[in-house]
């Protein structure tokens, strides 16, 4: 079977109107799998992609994980990967005037994986963060 | 997505059942066990429409790749050395590119690698016909008579490829007619009631 990006659930977030909120999550591939890291090294790879596409918050910049330089039987160089586990946190500006109570903020994480003798078709899945507006 | 979710190619092409994270090399099946390779019609680079039943007669490895997939440009210069090496022996090299951004992406890879064998755009149809295609580089060698003889799911030895055409190449085609390409999805074979 292809491999399953898993993503860890996201405890709620308290979201203070008018500040800064700091969301992360842990998202996971299989062992022996890898996808390219948002910055891979070839223009035609597939990087790692987190797009925010709806909720009360405005994303004001992604911090991807650091990237693993690892060599496979098929890339003469070694490729930008992300494998295991690994964290994507987001800052978020908190609008003035976002209703205060329960929310969400969703998006979607697209990645594409690999081993060392096969590719597998680019996959997105949902990311949703609980919210807690005050 | 041009790949489909579900792997049947070990279900289509009757080998044994293995996961699709390891790469299989099946050796070049005896003609009764082979089974039709289904038709399809995928257009070139020119808007040209191509059929499989075009290479009629001809061993034809059938490569499904993409651009973003490491191993398939591995596999892609070997093609490019058959192409010329076997092409005035019956061997055509045909690539299905499954890149969702179609020739936006696959035109400067072509060109850049100055791939010499025809590349046609993929689709969801062909990949469920051809099994689902889970895992890319996957890659058929279809004999003379339009049916599968091996396959090869993930990156798979030079040599693999060259002596399973090798081995093709000396067999005779069926007389005319008896071609099982069929674009109906069908297997002439069984249909007419017989085997290889």
């Amino acid at each position: 079977m292809a491999p399953t990006l898993t993503i860890a659930p996201v405890p709620t977030v308290k979201a203070h109107k008018g500040a800064v909120a700091v969301v992360s999550f842990k998202a996971a591939l299989p062992p022996g799998f890898h996808a390219n890291s948002n910055t891979p090294t070839d223009a035609y790879l597939i990087p790692l992609t987190l797009k925010w596409t709806g909720g009360p918050l405005q994303a004001d910049g992604i911090t991807y994980p650091k990237a693993a330089q690892e060599k496979y039987s098929f890339s003469e160089k070694p490729l930008s990967v992300v494998t295991g586990e690994f964290s994507i946190s987001t800052k978020f500006k908190v609008p003035a005037d976002a209703p205060s109570g329960p929310a969400a903020q969703n998006g979607t994480l697209r990645y594409q994986a690999c081993n060392d003798r096969m590719c597998f078709a680019p996959k997105t899945v949902p990311v949703t963060v609980a919210l807690d507006i005050e | 997505m041009r790949l489909a979710a579900i792997a049947g190619v070990a279900a289509i092409l009757g080998i044994v059942a293995c996961s699709p994270s390891r790469p299989t090399h099946a050796v070049v099946r005896d003609t009764s066990q082979r089974k039709h390779a289904p038709d399809f019609a995928l257009k070139d680079a020119n808007g040209k429409l191509v059929h499989l039943t075009d290479y009629q007669g001809k061993v034809v490895l059938l490569d499904f790749w993409a651009t973003w997939c490491g191993p398939c440009k591995v596999e892609i210069p070997w093609f490019m050395e058959f192409q010329r090496k076997y092409k005035d022996r019956g061997f055509e090299v045909l690539g299905v590119s499954m890149d969702d951004d179609g020739w936006k992406a696959i035109t400067p890879f072509v060109e850049q690698k100055k791939i010499n064998y025809r590349v046609v755009l993929g689709d969801d149809k062909t990949g469920d016909q051809y099994g689902g295609l889970e895992a890319l580089p996957t890659t058929f060698v279809i004999d003379r008579n339009g049916r599968i003889a091996a396959v090869h799911v993930g990156l798979a030895g030079k040599k693999d490829f060259s002596d399973a055409i090798e081995k093709l190449l000396e067999d005779r085609a069926l007389p005319a007619g008896g071609n099982s390409i069929r674009s109906d999805g069908a297997d002439a074979h069984h249909r007419a009631g017989t085997h290889g």
